[in-house]
């Protein structure tokens, strides 16, 4: 495959505009506007229920739209058939079919295309040797593990030369050690490909870590989208702050803020807010201290270096403080100190 | 050690023993005992303990058998036909185009109705709607489509199929649906992903996962039409003959040794019928 050319670069770039979905009475996806970049890789991320699989699946076809429209580089595809989309869909179970070899699923939409079987067959195997997968051509896929099931439907989405390879929970179903693994195996896929991916995930982990930009959804509507730097290091809601986790929500003057754990100091001097430790957790490179601060919980995080020169134990009283730079200010104010 | 495992192996002996029990009273002895009466001799008032092919001679090289087994089969391959379409659209309908579940078992549940009456009086209502001046033949002349009532509606060989296909059709649905159930929508997704239309979703995934289900339906259809003989009797009006109404005819005669005969050559040919089938798919996963 090698380095995409710049024709190819040109191709996969997605643009929602107010996409609405409705059952009954509930919307699953309310107004969903977003840009999505030729090329790139993006994470939808959120909650369970958010509407993040809705939202794949209405790129992807297999579910209509109430309202709204879908772009594929400059082209509305809202109204056409998932195969005429020039997207591909992984889904969450790999769904392969369990009547067909290895070889005959990959194959598959070029046999309903009406390839000629050497033809489709030597474009199959090519795939298949893209993911590493050349070796196990005749096998079933109920003989096969997690993980090359996964492989072998990555190479059948990616047969037909989607410009958008649309992933759901693609990891989800692996075991931790495997997930990372294959974590890199599709940064690399999609690097190589330079196709643009789009992966629904309810894990920030491997939404930061996969993500040339994270659009993070809740309650059917996008919370927030950046790049995963921006989302971390500045969350705009009390939801965005406390779904990615390491942030405590603070309260000053009236106003909410968000504060990174780490940036959360601790010390024996007065000055700044009363605290009590109430837990110590030894996270391995770091540890976690939970503080009662006159009833909020606060976390401070420190390395495992200053916790054992400090000698934090719980029932300590301190007083937490926090750089004003270090402060991001909340649109919403629940929740907050 | 060795006793140990002889006490184990009784343990598993003796858990099994109400089923071997049950199967070799009910199951193993009747047909050794057919079997046996099957080497019979016998005259036109009496029968008596024997060891001789007289009954299988005369019966495979009577030409009546060769006629009624073709009839037989005729009767087998278009019950079955009709039943297989019939039961796997029905069944497609129920798995893949009723969204609800509660729609789904209530239909189902609609499907077995009939079955709360018993095979002789669902046979017998067809009568009074296929006779010469029978609801069929009177609306259809009162449409004015025909001039004089059709004959061939009742007791005829094809009234016969149509109580076959009435009566069987449900235990096509059954297995057919309960295959289709276990097949992962996701799959059809996946296809229609791939740019597959309804036709070859339904040539390159639905048949082929749904054969297992497809096979124990047709061994229910093929065996209860094999067996069968008082439908051919009722609906023919005594004029279509089958294997089961020769049997039958045998045993109103007393002619117990010809009709034991009888017995096993149609239990051979069921087997084998069978046993062919199975060759084709594997139905293990089902069961």
């Amino acid at each position: 495959m090698g380095t995409p050319s710049d024709e190819k670069q040109l191709h996969g770039e997605l643009d929602l505009r107010q996409v609405t979905k409705q059952f009954g009475d509930a919307i699953a996806v309310n107004s969903f506007t977003q840009h999505f970049p030729a090329g790139q890789y993006v994470c939808l991320l959120g909650p369970s229920g958010c509407g993040k699989s809705t939202t794949l699946r209405m790129i992807a076809g297999h579910e209509s739209l109430s309202s709204g429209d879908i772009q594929l580089d400059g082209r509305s595809i809202s109204h056409l058939r998932p195969a005429q989309r020039g997207t591909a869909m992984m889904f969450q179970s790999y769904a392969l079919f369990p009547h067909l070899s290895v070889l005959e699923n990959v194959a598959f939409s070029l046999k309903m295309r009406g390839v000629d079987v050497a033809v489709r067959n030597r474009k199959a195997l090519e795939l298949l040797e893209l993911v590493h997968m050349d070796g196990f051509v005749e096998r079933m896929p109920d003989q096969l593990s997690g993980g090359q099931q996964q492989r072998v439907a990555l190479a059948r989405a990616l047969i037909t030369e989607p410009s958008v390879l649309l992933l759901d929970e693609p990891l989800s179903a692996l075991d931790p050690f495997l997930r990372i693994r294959m974590r890199a195996e599709l940064s690399r896929l999609q690097r190589e490909l330079g196709m643009t991916f789009i992966h629904v995930t309810h894990s920030q982990d491997e939404a930061m870590a996969l993500s040339d930009r994270v659009v993070l959804m809740n309650n059917s509507v996008i919370e927030q989208a950046g790049t995963p730097e921006e989302i971390f290091n500045a969350p705009q809601t009390s939801f965005v702050a406390k779904f990615m986790g390491g942030h405590n929500i603070v309260e000053v003057d009236g106003r909410a803020y968000a504060l990174r754990t780490d940036r959360t100091r601790l010390s024996t001097d007065s000055g700044g807010v009363t605290a009590q430790v109430s837990n110590v957790e030894f996270l391995g490179r770091s540890v976690d201290i939970s503080l009662d601060c006159s009833g909020v919980e606060l976390v401070a995080s420190m390395s495992d270096g200053d916790y054992n020169r400090d000698r934090i134990r719980t029932g300590d009283n301190l007083y937490v403080h926090w750089m004003r730079e270090d402060l991001y200010e909340l649109s919403d104010t629940s929740a907050a100190v | 050690m060795i006793s140990e495992r002889l006490r184990l192996s009784g343990i598993s002996w003796l858990q099994l023993s109400p089923i071997l029990m049950i199967l070799g009273f009910f199951l193993v002895l009747p047909i050794l005992a057919i079997v046996t009466v099957s080497f019979w001799s016998s005259t036109e008032y009496s029968y008596f303990p024997d060891f001789q092919f007289e009954n299988y001679q005369y019966l495979l090289t009577s030409s009546v058998t060769w006629s009624v087994y073709l009839k037989t089969f005729m009767f087998t391959a278009i019950t079955w036909f009709c039943t297989l379409v019939i039961g796997f659209t029905v069944a497609y309908f129920l798995a893949f185009h009723v969204r609800s579940l509660y729609t789904q078992i209530g239909l189902f549940l609609l499907c077995t109705i009939p079955f709360w009456t018993s095979n002789i009086i669902r046979m017998i209502s067809w009568i009074p709607f296929l006779g010469r001046n029978g609801i069929a033949n009177s609306a259809l002349m009162d449409m004015g489509m025909i001039d004089q009532p059709l004959e061939w509606l009742l007791f005829s060989d094809f009234a016969v199929i149509l109580a076959f296909v009435h009566l069987f059709t449900l235990f096509m649905i059954v297995p057919i649906f309960n295959t289709m159930m276990r097949i992962d929508h996701s799959l059809v997704e996946a296809a229609r992903d791939a740019g597959a239309s309804g036709l070859q979703i339904l040539t390159n995934i639905i048949i082929p996962l749904s054969k297992p289900g497809i096979m124990i339906g047709s061994i229910f259809v093929v065996t209860l039409v094999m067996g069968d003989f008082i439908t051919v009797r009722f609906m023919s009006g005594g004029q279509s003959a089958s294997v089961g109404r020769l049997i039958s005819n045998e045993i109103g005669l007393l002619q117990y040794p010809a009709a034991s005969a009888s017995a096993v050559v149609l239990l051979a040919t069921v087997l084998l019928m069978i046993a062919i089938m199975l060759r084709f798919v594997d139905i293990r996963k089902e069961l």
